[in-house]
């Protein structure tokens, strides 16, 4: 009886919890959190438990109420569903646990608040993956946006202004989207995206057709920081409070990119959406300008938690590279990042979070080697992440990699092929300028011996997510082999 | 005996030695005893693969599929059971001598030292163990990290730089190697290593084959220093003098080499090399940077970056040897492997005794040091004199048949290389013995000989250079293996 209700249950764990947070924290400020880990952790157990059935059983479709399409409301939890829906929440769950300090620290006496928001944006990137309907899509896509509004809004002094201008940004994109569903709906007069699909072949070079993928390509590019529709991100993941960056950032762009997935591989279908002009090759090169500019960019910043947003910028491009190749093993090599990125990004920007705990800044150019002995393990993580970001095996960030780099030689994709390399070497830049820092003198500064701290970790609720992401990048190396087989399986043709 | 397992167990060894080598960091004795007990068990274990190996046999281990299709696999084939004999055996000697030279130096970071080193030893075993192009990667690459800690030693402006250098040729290189062998598992569909090669009936335009052969030659003459790819390697010399001599005579740039072996013996295989013309660049480029850096030897007054000069000219007898296709040839040059080995630590290990007894690193400094460091010095003249290929050292039996496969192949250009570059070693090595011994030192009274812990692996790997040219299969049949080696890659045809 659960299994068929699932898809339901995810969602509506955190319209309730969203409730209760208000509630309860009404009484007691501080039971906002612990209910907000409670939400986003039943939540990650029921995704876990659909993704295995989903896998076992097939896809689900979800009635609300029993009313059929076009009438009802429809959920789709299939195979890609569940796989997106089980990633973010999972990563959701740690972030939560560890952003108890941070959000006493950063920003006192709004816990309530914001869990509160954290609940209904987590309620609108939950609902975006599993609805099967475009219209509905856009109504999740914009309670997300406004509740990360919100988030991004609470932080430093320039937070407002960033989340102010992702707001204008956010919005033209979701404009744009919407646009594209009005032409879609005239065309087909369904907004429900598997009937849509089936329509479609016989519409293969309807002009409405064509400016409606465009549409729609552009308004979600903007959500998923495709270069060039990238440049509301830095600015709000820099600025915006560390838990909310590490909220935000690991999951955000990638739901934009599910929806991308879904338009692209199962809405138009590869042959449709390439039927007047290359636009999937379009999107490719896109890509992969997104993915050089963002390493270049990360270069050069002296701020952590910038470098690491122009390094989604950059990881986003792989992303949507594997997309565009349009193969199964770029497919599966798409989606293996997906998992991989969430992991190391929530693990790096958790980590930038303690550092601004603990140093009250994230400034690099300020890192010392005293780093190496007050939080040896903290270092020991964003070694391990960075090294996973660089794509060096066993780690979990190689083996995306690799497959990408397989499927571009299969499609003899040289300039993508060479972009992948490229920007591997530009990672080890930058990472390893960290590194560098952290675990060694700085012979510039006339520095003559190593510098000694107090082993002064933060507390344990920050340690323990920050080092089983961490480790969990090497067990999804090792066990990738397995996971890819899995997601071989949900390609669509 | 069942030894599938012995393969995983030697390159886990010293992996798992790095937990206890980081708890003990507070007492340097038993941190230094967790090291020298991995090194002895590591050595153990590979013994136990060599009489398999005399007859010819692998013994394989598949552990996990890392891709789908492509598994985590190790396989101790001959070659492989080779190389890691060299490199286990010499990480014992190592192992001592640091203890000597860290203590002797009063070197910081000590932990952080051995650890890197345990590491870098389960990598070298993995890159001789590996089944797979995929599973080399991975150890090629965990090599590089594990390096990097020690290039940057001393972490002086010098060290970083060269750290920085490293890690940019290395990477770089890695990088390659991910995309050449994606090339080849998307020609072949297979990326095992098999004597011979993958190619089997495919055939590819020449030009594909080409650029396919420059991907790998890119990535794996970056660590085999074959010119232009060289310049990390005086480098990284800022590194303490036993990293030095391990991983910059033995592990890493060999690593190198037997990179270079294994594509052009079981990735692209003879036929194929010979085929498509691809040795003929090998052999220019061999020869080329055998006398080049020779030359730029000749200009070096620091020791350390001498022999690093003279390790490049060396790496490519190997690689010239290997390119030769021929069996004399290959045999020569696999047999270049051990002799370089045991001669260059040798002078290595002499050059960082000197550093920590003397506190001297230029050659123009060394005016009758033999005096006070006999036995250092002695094995030093051994040491060179063998590289110079003077008998009975073991560098003349491996150029030897360096230049008997050259003849072999009809080729009389690389014998002119062999007997140039001779006559270059003596040249640059000459100076340094004739200082030491026959112009008057300056200084000197108060010095004796380096610490025992030093002085005692030096003269045995110097020793050793001696028996190994006197009778080459003294130990372990090490003749035999490397031509068996040698032919079981011309044979491949027909099993």
């Amino acid at each position: 009886m659960i299994e068929s209700h699932l898809p339901a249950y995810i969602a509506l764990t955190f319209v309730l919890f969203s409730v209760l947070i208000p509630v309860f924290g009404l009484w007691k400020s501080e039971l906002s959190q612990p209910l907000a880990v409670l939400g986003a952790g039943i939540a990650a157990g029921f995704s876990l438990f659909g993704f295995f059935d989903v896998i076992n059983d097939g896809a689900i479709r979800y009635y609300f109420g029993g009313w059929e399409p076009p009438v009802g409301i429809e959920f789709v939890y299939d195979g890609l569903s569940a796989f997106f829906v089980l990633v973010i929440n999972a990563v959701a769950f740690f972030v939560l646990i560890h952003s108890h300090h941070i959000s006493k620290r950063e920003f006192p006496g709004k816990e309530m608040p914001y869990y509160s928001l954290a609940m209904l944006m987590l309620l609108g990137f939950n609902g975006m993956i599993l609805t099967g309907d475009l219209f509905n899509l856009y109504v999740f896509l914009e309670i997300a946006s406004l509740a990360g509004y919100a988030l991004i809004a609470i932080g430093d002094k320039p937070a407002p202004y960033a989340a102010f201008r992702y707001l204008i940004i956010g919005t033209a994109g979701g404009t744009l989207y919407l646009l594209g569903v009005g032409y879609m709906y005239t065309v087909t007069g369904t907004l429900n995206i598997i009937d849509m699909a089936a329509m479609l072949p016989m519409l293969y070079e309807s002009n409405a057709v064509f400016a409606a993928l465009i549409l729609m390509i552009v308004g979600i590019g903007v959500k998923a920081a495709l270069f060039p529709m990238h440049g509301w991100l830095p600015d709000s993941y820099t600025y915006a409070s560390s838990s909310s960056t590490a909220l935000v950032a690991p999951i955000g762009t990638k739901v934009a990119a599910y929806i991308l997935f879904r338009i692209i591989l199962w809405l138009f279908g590869i042959e449709i959406t390439d039927a007047v002009a290359p636009i999937s090759y379009i999107v490719g090169v896109l890509a992969c300008i997104g993915i050089l500019y963002g390493s270049i960019m990360a270069i050069a910043q002296s701020e952590m938690k910038r470098m690491l947003a122009y390094s989604s910028v950059s990881q986003i491009g792989y992303i949507i590279m594997g997309l565009s190749l349009a193969n199964p093993w770029g497919f599966a090599g798409a989606l293996l990042h997906v998992l991989n990125h969430a992991v190391m990004k929530a693990c790096l920007f958790m980590i930038s979070g303690q550092l601004r705990l603990k140093e009250g800044h994230s400034d690099m150019s300020r890192f010392d080697d005293s780093y190496r002995k007050k939080y040896p393990w903290t270092m020991a993580s964003f070694t391990i992440a960075a090294i996973s970001m660089i794509g060096l095996p066993p780690l979990a960030g190689f083996f995306s990699k690799w497959y990408l780099v397989l499927e571009t030689i299969d499609n003899s994709n040289w300039l993508f092929l060479v972009v992948i390399l490229i920007s591997s070497l530009l990672n080890a830049v930058y990472f390893f300028r960290v590194l560098e820092k952290v675990y060694m003198m700085d012979p510039s500064k006339g520095q003559k011996k190593p510098k000694d701290g107090e082993y002064s970790e933060p507390k344990a609720s920050m340690m323990i997510p920050t080092s089983i992401l961490a480790i969990s990048l090497i067990v999804i190396g090792f066990a990738n082999a397995l996971i890819v087989g899995v997601l071989l399986n949900i390609f669509p043709f | 005996m069942d030894l599938t397992l012995i393969p995983l167990l030697a390159v886990l060894v010293s992996l798992v030695a790095v937990v206890p080598i980081m708890l003990s960091s507070s007492r340097p004795n038993l941190r230094e005893f967790w090291t020298i007990l991995a090194a002895v068990i590591k050595f153990g274990l590979v013994l136990l693969l060599l009489p398999g190996a005399l007859e010819g046999n692998s013994v394989e281990i598949h552990l996990v599929d890392l891709a789908p299709g492509l598994p985590l696999a190790l396989k101790a084939d001959p070659l492989g059971v080779f190389f890691a004999v060299i490199a286990s055996g010499l990480w014992i000697f190592t192992s001592f001598y640091s203890i000597g030279y860290v203590r002797g130096a009063g070197e910081h970071k000590q932990t952080r030292y051995f650890a890197s080193f345990a590491v870098c030893l389960s990598a070298t075993i993995g890159i001789a163990f590996s089944a797979n192009l995929i599973t080399f990667i991975l150890f090629y690459e965990m090599l590089t990290v594990a390096t990097y800690p020690l290039v940057i030693h001393n972490e002086k402006k010098e060290a970083v730089d060269a750290g920085r250098k490293y890690l940019a040729f290395t990477l770089t290189a890695g990088l390659l190697l991910v995309a050449a062998s994606a090339l080849v598992y998307h020609y072949t569909g297979t990326i095992d290593f098999a004597p011979g090669g993958v190619f089997g009936d495919v055939t590819l335009p020449h030009n594909t084959m080409l650029i396919l052969f420059i991907l790998f030659l890119g990535a794996v003459g970056v660590k085999a220093g074959i010119m232009p790819l060289q310049s990390w390697l005086p480098a990284a010399m800022a590194a303490p003098t036993p990293v030095s001599a391990l991983l910059h005579a033995v592990a890493v740039v060999k690593s190198g080499v037997f990179a270079v072996t294994r594509v052009v013996g079981y990735v692209f295989g003879v036929d194929v090399m010979g085929d498509y013309g691809l040795n003929d660049i090998l052999i220019v480029l061999a020869g080329f940077t055998i006398i080049v850096a020779s030359l730029i030897a000749f200009n070096q007054d620091n020791l350390k970056r001498r022999l690093a000069y003279s390790t490049v000219g060396h790496l490519s007898y190997i690689v010239l040897g290997v390119a030769l296709l021929t069996p004399t040839g290959i045999t020569g040059g696999i047999m270049h492997i051990a002799a370089h080995a045991t001669m260059k630590i040798t002078l290595f290990f002499c050059a960082g005794a000197i550093y920590v007894n003397l506190h001297r690193t230029e050659i123009s400094n060394l005016d009758g040091i033999a005096k006070v460091m006999p036995w250092t010095m002695g094995a030093f003249v051994i040491g060179s004199m063998g590289l110079a290929g003077i008998p009975p050292i073991n560098g003349f039996f491996s150029k030897w048949n360096l230049a008997l496969g050259a003849l072999e192949g009809d080729m009389i250009l690389p014998v002119v290389v062999l007997v140039v570059s001779g006559m270059l070693n003596v040249g640059y090595f000459f100076p340094i013995l004739y200082r030491a011994y026959f112009k008057p030192g300056i200084g000197l009274e108060k010095y004796g000989e380096a610490s025992p812990l030093m002085v005692v692996p030096i003269v045995i790997t110097a020793a050793l250079s001696v028996l190994f040219g006197l009778f080459p299969n003294l130990f372990f049949g090490f003749f035999d293996l490397a031509v068996d080696i040698s032919t079981s890659l011309f044979n491949s045809g027909s099993p």
